[in-house]
């Protein structure tokens, strides 16, 4: 455990402890999101979650380098979206998905 | 309480990769077992965990972790309202239980419950139900995946696992014109912007996907 996981697991916690507590705890009041907020906060699963797997994917699996479109993470990917899109199954998502990287990195 | 923990009981089942990966996680960026128990207790969000662990396996600098757990989790202030509005009547005390419990599954179930019955009583106890046994699975889930983590042969590429459970997560997440331009946005910035220092194209594209959809879902005026 270095210093710097210290400082994310302490500061995370009480940030996010924070955005747990925020609104709860002004229950008395009732209150109530202003919509601009309301529609922020309804956009940042998709956008956050996207930033997350793009690079991810289309980069081969490093930072360095331009893009990777031939690597075999695409099309796992792609082909473990399609299954979630289906199935809405994560463990069968994660294992098609596994699945596909591994067959074409033993074949390639 | 028991009607929480039995409405949550499926969840727990469905929950254990997502745990069993955040165990794993932990250990592929240097923590001790015991630390990814820390970790679980702390930050007590999947995404945001597995978010930020495999950001310090890439040696990021903290404050774009702590960033990262922190836009992740801003999901939780919708919910917290949402919740408020239900709880009027309870304790500080009891509140800032429901608070450290929040997940999006005991969101769910309770929401649905009270929605169902509007008059239902014995809130607190069925939602300290839910989410205790769910934080109670998915400490045992942490505990399993970093023992049983170290014993993955190095050649398997189980890193790739995280990226897949994130674009499984962001099937049900785009729902309409505005969430797919947000994530659409957001990925090609991310992709283009891994040059920047420190993955700090991660928080940047963020908030481009954020202002990108925000700004078409004003525009056609739709609340949805």
């Amino acid at each position: 455990m270095t210093a710097t996981v210290w400082v994310i697991l302490v500061v995370g916690a009480v940030g996010t402890f924070l955005e747990w507590w925020s609104l709860l705890s002004v229950a008395h009041r009732a209150a109530s999101v202003p919509p601009l907020v309301r529609e922020a906060l309804r956009m940042i699963p998709a956008a956050a979650l996207a930033a997350l797997v793009a690079p991810a994917v289309l980069r081969g699996g490093s930072a360095d380098g331009g893009l990777a479109l031939l690597d075999p993470r695409l099309p796992a990917a792609a082909l473990a979206v399609l299954v979630m899109w289906r199935t809405r199954n994560i463990l069968l998502t994660l294992a098609v998905g596994m699945a596909v990287l591994l067959g074409l990195q033993a074949i390639s | 309480m028991l009607a929480g923990i039995r409405d949550i009981s499926p969840v727990v089942l469905g929950m254990a990769p997502f745990g069993l990966l955040a165990g794993v996680a932990a250990i592929e960026a240097g923590l001790p077992a015991w630390g990814a128990n820390l970790f679980s207790g702390a930050v007590f969000a999947g995404a945001a965990q597995l978010a930020a662990l495999d950001l310090i396996a890439k040696d990021t600098a903290a404050p774009i972790v702590i960033g990262t757990i922190l836009i992740i989790n801003a999901r939780f202030v919708m919910y917290s309202a949402s919740l408020a509005v239900h709880t009027a009547g309870e304790s500080a005390g009891r509140r800032a239980v429901m608070a450290y419990l929040l997940t999006d599954q005991a969101y769910a179930v309770t929401i649905a419950r009270v929605t169902e019955d509007p008059r239902m009583r014995h809130r607190f106890p069925y939602y300290a139900g839910a989410g205790g046994t769910l934080w109670a699975f998915w400490q045992l889930y942490t505990l399993i995946g970093a023992v049983g983590g170290a014993a993955i042969p190095d050649d398997v590429p189980i890193e790739f696992a995280i990226p897949l459970v994130f674009a499984a997560l962001l099937v049900p997440a785009v729902t309409d014109r505005a969430t797919v331009a947000a994530a659409v946005t957001s990925g090609t910035v991310a992709t283009l912007a891994v040059g920047l220092p420190a993955n700090l194209g991660l928080l940047v594209a963020a908030v481009a996907g954020v202002t990108v959809g925000v700004g078409l879902s004003r525009s056609r005026g739709v609340a949805a």
